[in-house]
């Protein structure tokens, strides 16, 4: 077994050796490396084939049209041409946009945007355990009211959004649905004949293809209008210009394709991991779940363990490769405001751990976080004042901390 | 994040971890920080007759940085009188522990948690202290 050991697909994952080989075949003077543009010879039109199968596996995952396809760079840039895109054409019916305060920085970051161009924007909170009280949402819906933008798997909780449900509703309301579900896809299964989602985003490096390509789904039936945010060739049906990136298309393609084959199979091995992984630690004294376990995907674990900080944490678990929700809020980074936003009080916030589990995280590396973790706790909250006056029966936060 | 070789060993082997009688009229406390913002480091001090440092303990919750500058300062007061160990300055623990910026306030942390140990013992200990 090799350290660290790589626990934060969520992050992240590793292209899938069958994915780079499709990839190199796209690159060298012997490959397919013409412009999938290039009309005139046989270098572009095998290129432009090798992207149409891609289009096609991607459509395939989500039961979508290919041609509702639109290639971008990545999930940021997605929910960038998808939020300002549908913002700016339809603000004749309106300034007002819903989202949630869990949203990926891309969301949230793309509608404060919009706040300085004169856009409203509602950010709602989630009930504890991560979801959307649907009729709250309802409850923000306002004439004006143009787009809603939920996530469909929350990145750091991993809990999964009734998209459906909510979709029925902005359909009722005429408004437009944006998902993000760089997290959900090949996770989850995603029905766009079935759904009402307008538009939906995608990126490839969560789900073992590339980093830097990713898609925005577009609805063709009823008809989105979006506004350009990237202007040139006119690619991509005028949505999105630039050169098409088929070494990158093809890889997401192959790695959408072997999602859909395998998805059911993997859901199910890294659920036993998972739940190996938390009956492990779940005895613990002071162990907190953070997010619901039911409307869970499978991958991902995230917990806190009372009285010891995040940080020092991963420094302890030097041979995990974990990702935590904490940092002193007097060094550049925050706590985690997805779980400040479901409630979890601060101390909790500083002491969580994301595990996020995937298709090449095998039984025995489970076993050695457990015992690495374990050891870890114990050691630290030998350290901790607080463990100390949380066993003498103090209250903490009777206690009038000088907060700087 | 990287840390440098001496975070890692104060780190991995801290000196001086525990806790001492808080009513002991020889021990200084000092606790500072707060769980909310992440960090709480509590030091205390034994000091002599003779008005020196004897003894040293801490117990911290926070990032590695901070842990590893309350273990070092438990090395670096003992022995020491209270008016030398009073003028420890961050900057010293900082650079000793070749701490990046954001990882000075650390050690901000540190120089305030034994400036208060010592605070706490002089105004248990009134003007014996001074006088030592
Ligand atoms: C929910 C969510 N949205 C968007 C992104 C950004 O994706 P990308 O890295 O493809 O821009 C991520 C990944 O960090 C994510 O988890
Ligand atoms: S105590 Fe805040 S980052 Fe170290």
């Amino acid at each position: 077994m090799k350290t660290p050991i790589y626990f934060d697909y969520s992050a992240t994952t590793p292209v899938d050796p069958r994915v780079a080989e499709e990839m190199c075949k796209c690159l060298t003077p012997e490959g397919i490396f013409g412009n999938p543009a290039s009309r005139s010879h046989a270098f572009g039109w095998a290129s432009e084939k090798l992207v149409d199968e891609a289009r096609n596996n991607v459509a395939a995952l989500i039961n979508a049209d290919p041609k509702e396809i639109v290639f971008t760079s990545g999930a940021t840039e997605s929910d960038n041409l998808a939020i300002k895109g549908a913002a700016h054409f339809y603000q004749k019916n309106g300034k007002h946009i819903i989202t949630c305060k869990t949203e990926h920085k891309a969301v949230l970051d793309t509608c404060r945007h919009l706040e300085r161009e004169g856009f409203e924007v509602t950010y709602l909170a989630p009930e504890t355990n991560g979801l959307i009280d649907l009729e709250k949402l309802k409850a923000a819906v306002r004439p004006d009211t143009i787009l809603v933008s939920i996530m469909h798997v929350n990145n750091e909780i991993g809990v999964i959004q009734d998209i459906a449900a909510i979709g029925e509703m902005c359909r009722d309301n005429k408004i437009i649905f944006h998902v993000d579900a760089a997290q959900s896809a090949g996770k989850v299964p995603i029905d766009m004949g079935a759904l009402k989602v307008d538009l939906m985003s995608f990126s490839a490096h969560k789900i073992y293809g590339p980093k830097g390509i990713g898609a925005l789904y577009v609805r063709r039936k009823p008809r989105i209008r979006l506004e350009a945010q990237m202007h040139g060739g006119g690619h991509e049906r005028g949505m999105r210009s630039g050169t098409l990136a088929t070494h990158q298309i093809v890889g997401m393609g192959e790695a959408f394709r072997l999602a859909k084959e395998e998805m059911a199979a993997e859901n199910e091995r890294v659920r036993m991991l998972r739940e190996r992984l938390l009956n492990g630690l779940k005895d613990i004294e002071e162990v907190y779940i953070n997010g619901d376990m039911e409307q869970r995907v499978p991958h991902n674990l995230n917990i806190s363990f009372n009285f010891v900080e995040g940080e020092s944490l991963m420094m302890a678990l030097k041979d995990l490769a974990v990702s935590s929700g904490s940092a002193c809020t007097s060094s550049s980074l925050e706590p985690s405001y997805v779980l400040r936003a479901i409630g979890r009080n601060d101390e909790l916030a500083h002491s969580s751990i994301r595990f996020s589990l995937g298709r090449f995280t095998v039984e025995e590396e489970i076993d050695f976080a457990i015992d690495e973790i374990r050891k870890n706790i114990d050691k630290l909250r030998e350290l901790s004042p607080l463990w100390e006056m949380f066993k003498e029966g103090i209250d903490i936060n009777a206690i009038e901390w000088a907060a700087h | 994040m990287a840390y440098s070789e001496k975070v890692i060993d104060h780190y991995e082997n801290p000196r001086n971890v525990g806790a001492m009688d808080k009513d002991d009229a020889h021990v200084g406390t000092g606790m500072v920080g707060a769980p909310a913002c992440g960090d709480v480091m509590r030091l205390q001090i034994k000091v002599g007759e003779n008005g020196v440092i004897e003894d040293a303990k801490f117990k911290t919750y926070g990032c590695g940085s901070a842990i590893a500058s309350s273990s070092l300062l438990t090395e670096w007061v003992k022995g020491k009188t209270l008016d030398e160990a009073s003028t420890i300055k961050n900057s010293q623990i900082a650079e000793e522990l070749e701490l990046p910026p954001v990882k000075v306030h650390c050690s901000v942390l540190a120089e305030d948690a034994i400036k208060a140990a010592i605070n706490d013992y002089k105004s248990k200990n009134g003007d014996k202290a001074k006088s030592a």
